[in-house]
């Protein structure tokens, strides 16, 4: 139920991106794609009541030294959080370069509306 | 074996950590500049030495030492060694291009450090064993090539790279949102494991999901015809060495490679996607054909054309999934597989090699439309000859390469009883020979314009690299043709395709059989 949530905000975000008219919307509309990405990345190594995933002396077995079952049976999946990260830093970047195209094209054209930036066409 | 794999991570290090280097050397005024330009074409001629060495290796390079599925692997095998010489040889060729023609736009050194970070990239993706790793890849050279298809900052250029960048953002996310649907339904990222889940359990509808997304995802990286509105925008805007690149192999890299190594290595081919990837092929094929014809900007043409040409690929790459889908003969997969491959290495080297005469006689002439020019056969007769040779490869005249790969993909579709096919192959082959013809129609023949009559050719940086790539669209017909080429370079890289899911057992079997590090 959660997961298509999930997904009714990713075709929201795209929905916006391809309908919108103004420059900045679509830039918006691709965030709240990235978003209900990451979400969904989140949700998958959620684990209700989980602890954090760090090993700590108390969380291994002293006799053979590896990790108590219990601990790994209780803790959230580390790996979705480090691939959230990964994309969050990506999603800055494309960010970073799509706002700045905005505002070079509106020195240029004087407007956001992209059915009045239309030199290109055929 | 072992000491071949450590090579793997320099495939992405040299471009990255020259693209680091560049910036804080060219912001030495002048002399800066001549050294990031010396620095960047020493980095791309190292990985044309180091692509051509590895060529026939294979292995498994794991990152940090860290065993998978625990860490990250790079592997080598006959589809990414391809892809890798093709990438080196068109990268040198464009860098080489850009010593002369960047001179007019003002920061060098900053778009010799974007070229590099889309080569990383790029060589990335062709080595990633891990799904999440060819997107971080994928993204690095799509975000550098947002940026260098709006270097020149004017109306157009902003324009496409706005497009260009909305599209590919869109591209990417779906990528993302299957990548993180494969962890969910799998629990690993790693290519071979994940193949070996599918192989084992089969695909549930969240995996069936996964591929539709990554099918969505690359082919708009790709510029398959559905998904095809930001490349005759973005391509043509962009510097012409770029164009080259771009057309050449960004869209092969990022979108034709992807696509299959995940369709056939990760999840397996079934007839449906089979069918799926030879109707995007043929659409593609069509639609671009017809759309290039009525184009009168020369580099537009071209980027239509790419378009047309990426329908090759991908129908020669889909029929033979489709074979081998229905459990027909091995033999004429691998000949449909083979067919698509050529003619991937094919049109990177024809496609580079047209754009960059466009963008000799841009520079001649100042403009790109085809009505302003004519006649430049006289005063600009290396372009012309290279042009011509590109035309010849492009539309698929004997001698040259564009020929051998069409007469595959023909044989291969009469072979396995779809004729129809085949007529559609030769029928957009016509329409592509209209299409050239008309560019040497306006642009080398007919009257000299009067503006036009005191211009020279290039200089020889400008004129190497075509004179170069028009000699391998010559000699490429070879690669087919002589066994030994042949066995070494094209057919490891169908024998991929062809085992499918093998690919999982292979990785996990050259691991454990200790060739690590």
């Amino acid at each position: 139920m959660l997961y298509a949530l999930c997904f009714l905000l990713f075709a929201i975000g795209l929905y916006c991106a391809i309908v919108k008219k103004n420059m900045v919307k679509i830039a918006i509309g691709i965030l709240i794609m990235e978003y209900a990405v990451n979400l969904f990345l989140i949700m998958l190594g959620y684990r209700a009541g989980g602890v954090s995933p760090v090993v700590g002396p108390e969380h291994s077995d002293p006799l053979t030294g590896n990790v108590t079952a219990s601990f790994i049976n209780s803790s959230v999946d580390p790996l979705p959080q480090a691939l959230v990260l990964t994309a969050i830093v990506i999603s800055l970047g494309s960010l970073a370069l799509i706002i700045s195209i905005c505002i070079r094209t509106y020195e240029k054209y004087g407007t956001f509306d992209i059915t009045e930036i239309r030199r290109l066409k055929g | 074996m072992s000491g071949e794999l450590k090579v793997l991570p320099l495939f992405v290090i040299i471009p990255l950590a020259t693209a680091f280097v560049l910036p804080v050397v060219g912001s030495f005024r002048r002399a800066g500049r001549s050294v990031a330009t010396v620095l960047a074409n020493v980095a791309v001629a190292a990985l044309l030495v180091l692509s051509v060495r590895s060529l026939g290796s294979s292995g498994v390079y794991q990152v940090g030492s860290w065993s998978i599925p625990l860490g990250i692997n790079m592997v080598l095998d006959g589809l990414s060694g391809l892809l890798l010489l093709t990438i080196s040889v068109v990268a040198a060729a464009a860098m080489v291009f850009s010593i002369r023609y960047m001179e007019r736009y003002t920061a060098k050194p900053k778009y010799l450090t974007l070229f590099l970070l889309m080569v990383a990239g790029m060589n990335g993706v062709v080595l990633s064993g891990d799904i999440f790793n060819l997107f971080v890849f994928m993204e690095i050279a799509s975000i550098a090539s947002y940026a260098l298809v709006g270097f020149g900052c004017e109306h157009e250029e902003l324009e496409a790279s706005f497009k260009y960048m909305v599209l590919g953002s869109i591209g990417s996310l779906f990528v993302l949102f299957g990548v993180a649907l494969v962890y969910g339904n799998t629990g690993t990222l790693n290519m071979a494991y994940i193949g070996q889940a599918v192989k084992t359990n089969g695909l549930n509808p969240g995996l069936s999901f996964a591929l539709a997304l990554f099918i969505v995802g690359f082919g708009l990286k790709a510029a398959l015809v559905p998904f095809h509105a930001w490349l005759p925008d973005a391509h043509p805007s962009a510097p012409a060495p770029i164009s080259a690149m771009l057309s050449g192999v960004l869209i092969k890299a990022l979108g034709v490679y992807a696509l299959s190594r995940v369709v056939f290595n990760v999840f397996g081919v079934t007839v449906t996607v089979g069918w799926l990837l030879v109707a995007l092929g043929i659409l593609s094929m069509v639609a671009g054909a017809f759309l290039a014809i009525g184009q009168w900007d020369i580099k537009r043409l071209m980027a239509y054309s790419s378009i047309s040409q990426i329908g090759y690929v991908v129908l020669g790459i889909g029929l033979g999934g489709l074979i081998l889908a229905r459990g027909q003969d091995t033999a004429w997969a691998s000949l449909a597989i083979l067919g698509g491959l050529f003619h991937l290495v094919n049109h990177a080297v024809y496609k580079s090699l047209l754009f960059l005469t466009s963008g000799s006689i841009e520079m001649t002439t100042g403009t790109r439309q085809m009505r302003q020019m004519g006649g430049l056969a006289q005063t600009m007769p290396i372009t012309r000859a290279s042009a011509t040779v590109g035309s010849a490869a492009i539309v698929g005249i004997p001698p040259f390469s564009g020929f051998w790969s069409k007469l595959i993909l023909v044989i291969a579709a009469v072979q396995a009883h779809y004729y129809w096919i085949a007529a559609v192959i030769v029928f957009v082959s016509l329409c592509t020979l209209i299409m050239y013809l008309k560019v040497q129609r306006y642009v080398f023949l007919g009257e000299l314009p009067v503006e036009l009559r005191d211009k020279k050719e290039a200089g020889i940086a400008m004129l190497l690299p075509m004179v170069v790539l028009a000699c391998l669209c010559l000699l490429m017909g070879l690669l087919v043709l002589v066994p030994a080429l042949r066995n070494g370079i094209l057919e490891p890289a169908v024998k991929v395709l062809v085992e499918g899911l093998g690919y999982s057992a292979r990785i996990i079997g050259i691991l454990s059989e200790g060739m690590v590090i």
